[in-house]
């Protein structure tokens, strides 16, 4: 690996390390498959920039050696939206967690998928509010036990693969923690796509959903993940409606993206100007 | 080219917490927590560099080394 140009380690700003999640927790793992991704597309540090909201999530833009801004609770895309527009050459990469995304963030979500702007964001599915002390998020689920739902929550959770499909991004990937190789590749693709890219990978919180609705340790909930999801069009499906598909959504190069339509505006708009 | 073989597996103390992932999935056992819950490669000979650990370690403190197989240690 020497002869690369890049290494994992080069990407970390490793006085920051131990980071603080917990023992276990599958954001490490995100983190550690994001750089990876990173690597094997030699993005150049200085032409990346990540933007993250507030969260356990969040915290992975202070741990990567890029630009990164850790900006207000569910505005990191619209911090990104705005760091993009300015300067379109950039790669754009914005972690969050579920909460930051599609709750308190859920607007400029949907609204960012809508304009298909050249943005990666990576939704890092842990059902819960870790954070600040296990609260239930839009993506707990039904029937699933929380902090503040000590007898188990009745609301119904997003689907994050039909949201971001239904509000229009052009690249919509679903992996988890344990398919970490997979992870990486969906990330690679992600990043290299251009429009709207959304990768949804479940990672486990062992000290908060894990602990409350009893799924066991760390790599009990790992394994829970092998278990529990099967690639888009399985056999298994048929027999187990209940799987829930691994892998990409949509792909969709046609779609007109926002940078590029602005940029035609501001040509129509200059015309005739010296 | 020489075929891969191991050199050593870097791990970093300061950083590993101790979740148990890699030893949980590692394919051959190789890997085991210590009396102060870090992870210590107790059965090197049976590492087949297939770096699952690596790649699912959330603390970024386990790295599988590997040289080529005509080179000196």
């Amino acid at each position: 690996m020497a002869n690369k140009k890049y290494n994992v380690k080069n990407y970390l700003r490793e006085r920051f390390f131990p980071h603080i999640w917990c023992p276990g927790c599958g954001h490490g793992i995100v983190l550690g498959s994001l750089l990876r991704a990173v690597e094997e597309l030699e993005l150049d540090p200085t032409n990346t920039v990540m933007t993250s909201g507030i969260g356990c999530s969040a915290r992975i833009s202070g741990y990567v050696n890029f630009h990164s801004l850790h900006t207000i609770h569910g505005r990191a895309l619209a911090f990104a939206t705005g760091v993009k527009l300015a300067k379109p050459k950039l790669n754009l990469i914005v972690p969050m967690g579920d909460g930051d995304a599609l709750a308190i963030g859920g607007n400029h979500f949907i609204h960012a998928a809508r304009r298909n702007i050249d943005i990666t964001a990576i939704v890092m599915n842990n059902k819960i509010y870790g954070m600040t002390g296990g609260q239930f998020s839009p993506l707990t689920g039904y029937g699933q036990k929380a902090t503040t739902a000590p007898y188990s929550t009745i609301d119904n959770e997003f689907d994050v693969v039909k949201l971001s499909k239904a509000a229009g991004a052009s690249f919509v990937a679903r992996s988890t923690t344990f398919h970490a190789t997979e992870s990486i590749d969906f990330i690679k693709r992600a990043i290299s796509h251009k429009g709207f890219s959304v990768v949804e990978i479940f990672s486990q919180c062992p000290t908060h959903y894990g602990r409350k609705n009893k799924k066991g340790d760390a790599a009990n909930m790992m394994e829970n993940y092998k278990n529990s999801t099967v690639p888009i069009g399985s056999k298994k499906l048929e027999k187990d409606p209940s799987l829930i598909e691994r892998g990409v959504f949509v792909d969709n190069d046609q779609a007109p993206e926002y940078c590029d339509e602005y940029e035609k505006i501001i040509q129509v708009a200059s015309k005739g100007r010296a | 080219m020489g075929k891969l073989k191991l050199k050593e597996h870097l791990i970093n103390r300061d950083w590993c917490k101790g979740c148990g992932i890699c030893v949980h999935f590692c394919p051959k056992q190789v890997l085991e927590l210590d009396d102060k819950e870090k992870v210590i490669a107790v059965r090197k000979e049976d590492c087949i560099r297939c770096k699952l650990c690596e790649l699912r370690c959330p603390d970024l403190a386990i790295e599988i080394i590997t040289q080529k197989e005509d080179e000196d240690e």
